[in-house]
């Protein structure tokens, strides 16, 4: 992975709450067994009329290369776990999300990717909705958004994956190296842990 | 004095640290199951196959096939050969479980189903295990007093190679239910009811604990239905105390310990509840007794309302405007009455064997309205067995209805089952999100028992009425 370290694009802004993985990626396109060229269907149904014709909907309208940081409304991402969501976001071209709320699994599917999960305060995200389009600057060294007018806004990132994500490294990395240590735990672990499943 | 007592979410999180949380690093968390399906875990598999790794304890992972199978005897005898990307991507995870040494329950498996359902149904889920899957339903494992969440590929793929995860340890909530759930009213309502009060997004960054008396009374199947959606109010994992349900269930299920190990087992189980005077970051209470038969209007688990119940006003709330537009459903309007095209009974919510007997109970010596299609897809081929020597089936095909093999199904319409777009479905499942059930599909969500009789109505209607 490359090492992120400052992200600076246009917003592009998704206003509506409660955005789930199945708007980001219909289920119908988890049959794929590969996590490249997901972005094609990023909101599909919200790009797309059932008869394939693209809508009017603001993501037809803006070019993904000039618009690579999402601003969401309240509690992105919520819904399934899949992977595909951020993997999708990515290749449509997006390198962040913003919003007040971010769901769990999802903020962790997308540390994993070098999909920046920001989650600002309220006032900063009302400026973000009312502004659409606005050139701002997410600082990951300095875990600062900057908006225009040299207005700052601190946002928290977990410390490790920050780590990762500067150095650009992944984390399973970091979980091979803990090997003596998993299987010391292993021994000593009383029953119940690391029981097998398979019938005795 | 500091608080000693501990929490059962405590207890389990303190027993599987293989190294400390710290300010700079997450814990890594030990996991004693991991459940693996075929959509959330190919490209995990790619990954241990780019960097040579192979499964640390395929010993701990189970496999199942159920988002993408087909759900009709023709298309599962068509799958070897059919050409489409649902049977490769079953074929792949065979394949893949075969290469890695993972035991795998796959379409010719007599005991394949969906992974929520399985992993109960084979005793592989315990009281007092961390419990992962590629899959944001596996919060129906707490029901047994285990920790279980859902997790992303690249999680799967760290699980895979070390059996590990890097967790922060999330916060807690309890959710005291007090009362006594009145006739006619299912698990499904009570957590609806509770999703409905806290919201979409009230449980982010929590494992919830449910208890109080009507949580006792609950059985295996309905707590199984609770904790299931605990995801819908964004809680990373719900989980109920084992007692004597719970002990009563597992006895003699094949992979729990058996003879003189099964006590042992029971006895270290009991001392997981949560220690009196355990805190929690926040509490919630809930009447059960107040409660009535739930189901949604919205595009969200949370926009739901009693069935005898008005459809909010929109006010200026635009994602609730969206939703109603979504829906075509009219602020204010009463939700009974309103017609549907398709309900579908299934999901790793409500599929088991009391779900398809609460429906059936509907269903018999009724009809299924004209112009209504009914769907019955059992939770796993054992339940499929069960209901079938119980003569359920007879009872769905007697009313009308289709009776399928098991899956997902229309849950999540990646396998061909879809509702159409426009169409309304009652549903037992868990998500009313704009195109869950296919694209354009409007979804309501209620328990067996109130998709049962929209069936026969054709539209939505509070099912005590048909219960007399
Ligand atoms: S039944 Fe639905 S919610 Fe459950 S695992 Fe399958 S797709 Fe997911």
């Amino acid at each position: 992975m490359d090492p992120i370290t400052r992200i600076h694009s246009r917003t592009l802004v998704l206003p509506a709450t409660d955005i789930d993985t199945d708007q980001i990626i219909p289920a119908r396109f988890l049959t794929t067994t590969a996590r490249a060229g997901l972005g094609r269907h990023a909101f599909e149904d919200w790009r797309y009329d059932a008869d394939g014709t693209p809508t009017a909907h603001v993501l037809n309208q803006l070019d993904p290369g000039d618009h690579r940081i999402l601003v969401g409304g309240h509690n992105f991402g919520c819904g399934s776990s899949r992977e595909h969501a951020p993997w999708a976001l990515l290749d449509y071209g997006f390198r962040a999300v913003i919003s007040t709320g971010i769901a769990d699994i999802f903020t962790a599917n997308s540390l994993k990717n070098g999909l920046l999960p920001v989650v600002v305060d309220e006032p900063a995200h009302r400026w973000l909705l009312d502004n659409p389009g606005a050139e701002i600057d997410i600082d990951l060294e300095a875990c600062v958004v900057r908006l225009p007018g040299d207005r700052e806004v601190a946002f928290h990132i977990e410390p490790f994956a920050r780590y990762c994500l500067l150095q650009g490294i992944d984390q399973l990395g970091f979980l091979l190296a803990k090997n003596d240590e998993i299987a010391a735990f292993e021994r000593q672990a009383g029953p119940d842990v690391s029981a097998a499943t398979n019938p005795n | 004095m500091v608080n000693q007592a501990k929490s059962m979410f405590d207890k389990i999180w303190a027993r599987h640290i293989v190294s400390p949380e710290t300010a700079d690093t997450p814990a890594v968390l030990y996991i004693d199951l991991h459940l693996t399906h075929e959509v959330t875990t190919p490209q995990a598999f790619s990954v241990l196959r780019d960097r040579g790794l192979g499964v640390r304890r395929p010993d701990l992972t189970l496999g199942t096939v159920d988002h993408s199978s087909p759900t009709t005897t023709a298309g599962l005898r068509g799958i070897a050969t059919a050409d489409t990307p649902q049977a490769r991507q079953i074929l792949e995870f065979e394949r893949n479980c075969r290469d890695f040494g993972i035991e795998c329950l796959g379409l010719d498996s007599e005991h394949r189903g969906i992974v929520h359902v399985v992993g109960p149904e084979q005793g592989a889920t315990q009281p007092g295990k961390t419990i992962v899957c590629g899959d944001s339903h596996t919060s129906t494992h707490g029901a047994f007093g285990a920790l279980a969440f859902g997790i992303g590929t690249t999680e799967v793929g760290h699980v895979l190679a070390t059996q590990c995860l890097l967790q922060r340890k999330p916060r807690s909530m309890a959710v005291n239910v007090g009362g006594v759930l009145p006739a006619g009213v299912s698990a499904k309502d009570l957590v609806l009811a509770l999703i409905g009060k806290i919201g979409v997004g009230g449980g982010s960054g929590h494992v919830i604990e449910y208890r109080g008396s009507a949580v006792r009374a609950l059985s295996m199947e309905e707590r199984m239905t609770v904790c299931n959606m605990s995801i819908e109010a964004g809680a990373r994992a719900g989980m109920i105390a084992p007692d004597e349900t719970t002990f009563e269930y597992l006895r003699g299920r094949p992979r729990v310990p058996g003879g003189a190990q099964w006590e042992a087992a029971v006895a270290r189980w009991r001392e997981l509840a949560s220690d009196e005077g355990a805190a929690f970051d926040k509490e919630v209470e809930l009447d059960a007794s107040a409660l009535a038969p739930m189901v949604t209007y919205g595009t969200n688990p949370g926009m739901v309302i009693p069935v005898d119940g008005r459809i909010p006003a929109t006010g200026d709330d635009p994602a609730l405007q969206k939703a109603l537009e979504y829906m075509g459903l009219e602020p204010g309007a009463a939700i009974a009455g309103s017609p549907i095209d398709i309900v579908f009974i299934g999901s790793c919510t409500n599929s088991r064997i009391e779900d398809l007997r609460a429906a059936a109970a509907i269903l018999r010596e009724r009809k299924v309205a004209a112009g209504v299609r009914l769907l019955v897809v059992p939770g796993s081929q054992a339940i499929k067995r069960a209901a079938e020597a119980e003569g359920i089936d007879a009872v769905v095909r007697a009313a009308g209805g289709e009776w399928r093999e098991s899956g997902c199904s229309m849950c999540i319409a990646m396998n061909g089952d879809s509702v159409g777009s426009g169409k309304y479905s009652v549903s037992t499942s868990n998500r009313n999100f704009e195109g869950r059930q296919g694209a354009g599909a409007r979804t309501l969500l209620a328990g067996p028992a109130t998709a049962a009789a929209a069936a026969v109505t054709g539209r939505v209607t509070d099912p005590r009425e048909l219960m007399v």
